[in-house]
């Protein structure tokens, strides 16, 4: 079995988001990039097939993506048996603010899986900077391929797999699904397994790489960007201030009015 | 085929069994106010429970598509049976949750229905006749002011949004019949089982007070400090997704979108940044204290109150002053 595991990088959350002078768009110039955490999901739940039946995963990110070497390389040293990104400095479009075209890298990918297909593509079920619309059903959409997002568990069956898909308050679905298929990965059946920083130098030396040309699918009608701002600081708390003694008492202060602190 | 776009504004009906989902009637209501903005009525798409229809007494016309395999929800079932109702009401714009089916059927759908697609939308209205969205981001960090050009288009809505209230109304809907496309005889998938909600040690959303944490507590060994706090004040440890996914918790203490929703007097909230998955579950407390380092974490856009201190400062003193 032919696993793709689709991933990006987005803008580490930690940090403080500046946008571009139009405010139109993120300014990236200042970021650090870091794996979407719901692709760090798909990457492991992919290895986990693997461990289970074999199966050969293949981990595919964009060539122009902040980090994309070191998320691939990391990818390889987890247990991917291929990495490879897709030139994109030529599609219109993906030069701007880029973060909010999730279709565009979805046709870029269709484009690759086109020309490669794959039996299995799992992702992460969103990015944190998907704007108009997450990669999983945008892909499977382009390819014409039954897709489930939200899944928390997928394991081979045969021609097909049986996958997990989550709704809210715990409640879930397990569903079969035929080969070939795409699904958006939510959380994987173990936490991301962790790759010594050793292994990530092999791979490096390694170069394991590979860049591919592919001609992108066509992208269907995008949003038009008018504004993008931060919610205004703070909102409405008001901030407590002082040592961490202060605080504290302010807070026990206001659980006692209410009675649900004694004394 | 009906290729004139109507001035119609439609929802998608969500429901387990017979319960429709608090969801729907926030898209509902949202529905009304846009579809007389635009001229045009309310519709919902009821799939696979007609007898739903009774409970969507906020909509003008309901739109029912009956087949086995929508009885429950099914991806592909619901995008083939939604294509079908898309191509012979053709909406002005459909609505529907950004929570797992909004996930699942928006974008395949934005592209089988060449419509553009806004996701994580907490606001939107009709300006001028175009359809503005404002969309939350990078975790709530940004707010993305969008417009969806062209004369049909697909939001999907975060929860607690826009007001349940507004879609439950007195009226009864005319009720029109879809037949089933063909292609929901051949799907490529299928249920095979639906597991309910396992009954957890303690219920969250009963009790008066939660002491939550998230992510920024950064280990299982860390998770001591926050349960002596729990313990101090005799309140249950509730968390955020990635505490669960980590198994630090069970998933009965999740809040949030795929966790309960929770309405205590006072929700204390450790190292949670606040992304809109998890203010859906407990944006309707009384009182929200937050803590975390960050002065821009979203979640002091819900907090009442809030700190910067860290919270492995904070944790211990409260302890030591409510054991007193
Ligand atoms: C379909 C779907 C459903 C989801 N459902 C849910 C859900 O039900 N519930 C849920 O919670 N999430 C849910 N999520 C995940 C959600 O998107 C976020 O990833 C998650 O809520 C983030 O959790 P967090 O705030 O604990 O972690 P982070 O976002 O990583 O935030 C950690 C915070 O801790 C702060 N911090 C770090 N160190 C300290 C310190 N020493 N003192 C104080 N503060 C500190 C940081 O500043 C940061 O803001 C869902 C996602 C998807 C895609
Ligand atoms: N291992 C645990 N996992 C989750 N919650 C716990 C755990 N231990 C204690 N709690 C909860 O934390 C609160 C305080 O517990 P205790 O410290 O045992 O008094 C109670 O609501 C317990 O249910």
């Amino acid at each position: 079995m032919r696993i793709v595991v689709p991933v990006k990088s987005v803008p580490d959350l930690v940090e403080e988001i500046e946008l571009t002078a139009d405010e139109t768009g993120i300014d990236r110039e200042y970021l650090t990039f870091v794996l979407s955490e719901w692709d760090a999901q798909a990457l492991e739940e992919a290895l986990l097939l693997k461990d289970a039946g074999g199966a050969q995963v293949v981990a595919v990110g964009l060539a122009d993506d902040p980090e994309i070497d070191q998320i691939l390389y990391t990818a390889l040293a987890k247990g991917a048996d291929a990495a490879v990104k897709i030139a994109d400095a030529s599609v219109a479009g993906l030069s701007g603010p880029r973060v909010i075209r999730t279709a565009d890298r979805a046709a870029l990918l269709a484009g690759y899986l086109a020309d490669q297909p794959a039996d299995l593509v799992v992702t992460g079920v969103q990015a944190a900077d998907d704007l108009d619309g997450q990669l999983p059903a945008t892909l499977a959409a382009l390819l014409d391929l039954p897709h489930v997002s939200v899944a928390v568990s997928v394991v081979a069956a045969g021609g097909s797999v049986t996958v997990r898909q989550e709704f809210a308050a715990g409640r879930s679905h397990e569903l079969q699904v035929q080969l070939p298929a795409v699904i958006g990965v939510q959380s994987a059946r173990q936490a991301p397994r962790y790759a010594p920083i050793t292994r990530i130098r092999q791979a490096q030396q390694a170069g394991g790489l590979t860049e591919v040309a592919v001609s992108p699918r066509a992208a269907g009608a995008g949003l038009v960007v008018r504004r993008m701002h931060r919610p205004e600081a703070g909102g409405h708390a008001e901030m407590l201030t002082g040592s961490a003694g202060n605080v504290a008492d302010q807070i026990v202060g206001l659980l006692r009015a209410r009675g649900l602190v004694k004394g | 085929m009906n290729d004139e776009v109507s001035s119609n504004v439609m929802v998608l009906a969500e429901h387990t069994g017979m319960q429709v989902s608090e969801g729907t009637y926030e898209l509902i209501g949202k529905a009304r106010e846009l579809a007389s903005a635009l001229g045009g009525v309310t519709e919902v798409v009821l799939l696979g429970r007609r007898a739903v229809a009774a409970r969507l007494d906020g909509a003008d016309i309901v739109v029912s598509v009956e087949h086995p395999a929508l009885e429950e929800y099914l991806p592909e079932a619901y995008e083939q049976a939604l294509l079908e109702v898309l191509a012979q009401r053709s909406p002005r714009l459909l609505l529907m949750s950004n929570a797992t089916i909004g996930l699942d059927l928006g974008a395949a759908l934005s592209v089988r229905w060449d419509a553009p697609l806004a996701g994580y939308v907490s606001a939107l209205e009709i300006d001028g006749g175009a359809v503005m969205a404002t969309a939350k981001i990078l975790g709530g960090k940004v707010l993305a002011e969008v417009e969806l050009p062209g004369e049909r288009g697909i939001v999907t809505v975060l929860g607690g949004a826009f007001s349940a209230a507004a879609g439950q109304l007195a009226s009864t809907p005319e009720v029109v019949d879809v037949t089933p496309p063909a292609g929901l005889d051949a799907l490529r998938m299928s249920l095979r089982q639906v597991f309910e909600a396992d009954g957890g040690d303690v219920d969250i959303s009963s009790a008066d007070m939660l002491v939550s944490v998230g992510r920024g507590i950064e280990s299982q060994d860390n998770m001591e400090i926050v349960l002596e706090l729990a313990g101090a004040l005799g309140v249950p440890l509730s968390a955020s997704r990635p505490v669960v996914d980590a198994g630090w918790l069970p998933k009965t203490r999740q809040v949030g979108q795929s966790g309960l929703k929770v309405k205590p007097k006072v929700y204390l909230a450790f190292g949670i940044s606040g992304a809109p998955e998890h203010l859906e579950g407990m944006r309707n407390a009384e009182l929200i204290i937050a803590c975390n380092t960050d002065p821009g974490a979203p979640i002091f856009g819900v907090a009442h109150c809030g700190t910067t201190v860290d919270l492995f400062d904070l944790v211990p003193e409260l302890v030591d002053k409510i054991r007193g």
